[in-house]
């Protein structure tokens, strides 16, 4: 598990880019959101979008998933076939459905008035609509569709157990506990088929136990479907254990961008956090390497 | 053991002595109120001066009522009601057993009851004598069905508030009513017809509102319902506005038997058989329930594709949905579409069954009835609705039938026009007794182990 913290800013530099974000800014009003801002996840990594509440970093989230327009800026996502898109011009469920980025929410957004399993079944929708003929032929019951709804049960089926979520399949999602109900989340946008994961804030309000697994759902997706993480995270325990690149935002901008180790011990990092004032940064590196050097 | 039976006896004394200590009160309480109320009254005699009326008896009637009523209350059914509820939480899994077979077949003895009600009634009342039954109560409470089962495509699964549903209904009676006079089609070209017609209403209604949710899409709904109905009354020269299409053909069956009384293909004349509405009527009967029957079919096979599936998922979370990929325009449109398709058809229906359409049958009145249906059924519950339905167009044509009313009111007394109050009242009271609908729970569409039916409290209602 430690192994994906080991990954150095050599190996990540070659590694092919899946999401390019190049100068995006959103303006709100006269609120300056996020102020050309521009970073690059790469394919296979998992990759955390971290700074101080109100840096911008939902903002981004939306942005890249077409919830908002962005005022500025251009977003690209190169598919494994070497398909790209620019998710500024598509419509938001066209991003999920042709581009493959698929999404969970800060407030979980599940549908709480379906079983787990039809929450999953639901994901499935343009795989299944394609099947049943848009519904005329699922209609008039041609076996097509039968056969996809069986395949879309066993997909299902294999995410609940990845979530360890298939005793409950049966019951209303509403009525699972909340590091279930986060779990589900993230087999549900799993379900969808993605190629990038965009996981708001997966950890919040989760015990230490809970984020354990969270990480391990997150490490087993990453192994096995070969499917790159994008993640905002506050839990410095999840995001240090395993993400291989880490971006920092401030204020809308970037103010720090490579792998954990070296974000760690970025001043400019540990100035945002502590919140301190711009000519004190000098003092907290400073302090950062005696306290290093007593350390050693 | 000895002190629990004392407790117990002594709990028996204290509680009628309760009952009494509150039956006082009451009564006092009941006295104070109706003192002046009722006690007195002001009135003129004949030199026009105002003199003070004493109705003691009256009071006294009004004071024991409310004396005795609060006695039987503390004594008896709060005790009652109290012990129900203790046993009926003791003995949950056992009631489930016993009440499955009913449960189970219910789908299959209600349409079994159904298809025999018409014969029962020709049995039991004669030829003549069945069509009200037939008539009034069959074809009237089947109409209402499928209109609420068609508005729950909309309301129960989309989610989506539609308060201008009886325009699609409207569409319906008139595309059958101008086609069939004035192109002489016949009810089955028709009938598909007209449901297309309503669903190209239904998308053309669509699009302009897909950007609202809730209550301004319910405004929206409900502006089209008035624009539909006054384009029928202003456009005289093809509705004859206000006057309505009369004399519309009759419905065949199939083409091979007709209900005309001239016609050599008369239904009657073909068989040998005695001259009679009641035919026609039955032959209606059947008709509706084959297009309710089909809207029930269509509505479970919908929720089990992709499609109904979206529109449920829409109900709960849009946001959610289109991070899934899921085209909710689209989504939405195919939900309008369909749910007036369903109304156009029963439209039609009413067209072939009235032989008259005006305006006057499409007011706003017939969408808050419907959509109060679906509401009280339980949104998204075929079962619950059905219900619904029985219980409130039959409920009100029943109280046309109760003359013996007129002998504790008085000869004027109609009780048809208290139908609007007893249909506020009904739904006020089912509303806060089962404030989600007869039928709360939702089945769902897919199930790994079992079918585990979801707790309404989970479901959410939509916000357009």
């Amino acid at each position: 598990m430690a192994s994906a913290t080991t990954t150095t800013a050599a190996t990540t530099m070659t590694k092919d880019v899946i999401l390019k974000v190049e100068h995006l800014s959103m303006r709100f009003g006269g609120l300056m959101a996020i102020n050309d801002f521009s970073f690059e996840a790469y394919r296979g990594d998992i990759t955390a979008l971290i700074g101080p509440n109100g840096a911008g970093k939902t903002t981004v989230f939306n942005c890249i998933t077409g919830f908002y327009k962005p005022t500025m800026g251009m977003i690209t996502m190169r598919q494994k076939a070497g398909k790209e898109y620019l998710l500024e011009r598509l419509p938001d469920f066209e991003i999920t459905k042709q581009a493959k980025v698929a999404r969970t929410f800060q407030n979980i957004r599940l549908f709480s008035g379906l079983t787990v399993l039809e929450n999953l079944l639901v994901a499935q929708h343009n795989t299944l609509m394609r099947a049943s003929g848009y519904t005329v032929l699922g209609l008039l019951g041609f076996p097509a569709y039968k056969q996809a709804s069986k395949q879309s049960i066993e997909i299902a089926k294999h995410w609940l157990e990845r979530a360890s979520l298939i005793d409950r399949a049966d019951d209303p999602a509403g009525d699972l506990p909340y590091g279930a109900q986060r779990r589900l989340e993230i087999a549900r946008a799993m379900c969808t088929g993605p190629e990038l994961l965009c996981l708001d804030e997966p950890a919040a309000g989760l015990n230490p136990r809970e984020s354990l697994a969270l990480n391990d759902l997150l490490q087993g997706v990453r192994r096995d479907t070969g499917a790159s993480i994008l993640l905002i995270e506050h839990d410095m325990s999840v995001v240090m254990e395993i993400s291989d690149h880490v971006v920092v935002l401030e204020y809308g901008q970037k103010i720090s961008d490579g792998n954990p180790e070296f974000v760690k011990n970025d001043p400019k990092v540990i100035a945002a956090y502590l919140g301190v004032e711009d000519d004190e940064v000098e003092d907290v590196i400073a302090e950062v390497e005696g306290e290093e050097g007593g350390l050693k | 053991m000895a002190n629990m039976t004392n407790k117990r006896e002594s709990a028996g004394g204290d509680l009628t002595a309760r009952a009494l200590r509150e039956a006082m009160f009451a009564g006092l309480i009941s006295l104070g109120l109706f003192f002046l109320f009722v006690g007195l009254k002001t009135d003129q005699n004949i030199l026009n001066e105002l003199v003070l009326v004493q109705r003691w008896g009256l009071l006294a009637i009004f004071v024991i009522v409310a004396a005795v009523g609060r006695f039987l209350m503390v004594a008896y059914v709060q005790p009652w009601s109290a012990s129900r509820k203790a046993a009926k939480a003791e003995a949950v899994g056992i009631a489930e057993d016993r009440e499955s077979f009913f449960k189970r077949n219910f789908t299959v003895i209600a349409l079994i009851g159904l298809v025999l009600y018409p014969v029962l009634a020709v049995v039991l009342f004669g030829a003549q004598g069945s069509l009200k039954w037939v008539d009034n109560f069959g074809i009237q409470i089947l109409i209402y069905v499928m209109l609420a089962w068609g508005l729950n495509i909309v309301v129960g699964l989309a989610g989506l508030l539609d308060l201008g549903y009886v325009a699609f209904y409207a569409v319906g009676a008139y595309s059958y009513a101008l086609l069939s006079s004035y192109l002489g089609l016949s009810f089955w070209v028709l009938l598909p017809i007209a449901g297309l017609l309503a669903a190209v209403w239904g998308t053309v209604l669509g699009f302009p509102v897909l950007r609202l949710r809730g209550d301004y899409l319910a405004i929206v709904t409900l502006a089209f319902g008035e624009i539909i109905r006054l384009v029928l009354i202003n456009w005289t020269e093809v509705t004859k506005g206000t006057f309505g299409v009369s004399g519309i053909a009759k419905a065949s069956i199939f083409g091979i038997w007709s209900f005309d009384v001239s016609a050599p293909n008369n239904f009657a004349k073909a068989f040998g058989l005695p001259m009679s509405s009641a035919y026609y009527k039955i032959f209606l009967f059947y008709l509706i329930l084959a297009l309710a029957g089909l809207t029930a079919y269509v509505t479970i096979r919908l929720r089990r594709m992709p499609i109904g599936r979206a529109w449920e998922a829409l109900r709960e979370d849009e946001i959610a949905c289109r991070s899934l990929g899921i085209n909710t325009v689209t989504t939405k449109l195919t939900a309008f579409a369909t749910g007036a398709m369903f109304g156009g058809f029963a439209g039609s229906f009413f067209a072939v069954r009235q032989g008259f359409v005006s305006p006057e049958s499409f007011v706003f009145l017939e969408s808050a009835v419907i959509l109060a249906i679906v509401v009280l059924g339980g949104m998204g519950s075929l079962t619950g609705i059905a219900i619904a339905a029985v219980v409130m167009i039959g409920g009100t044509e029943i109280l046309r039938e109760l003359d013996f009313l007129k002998a504790v009111f008085g000869p004027d007394f109609t009780p048809e026009l208290y139908r609007m109050l007893i249909f506020g009242l009904a739904m006020v009271v089912v509303m806060v007794w089962k404030p989600r609908g007869f039928v709360g729970s939702r089945e769902p569409t897919a199930f790994l182990k079992e079918r585990k039916n979801v707790s309404g409290s989970f479901t959410k209602e939509g916000h357009g």
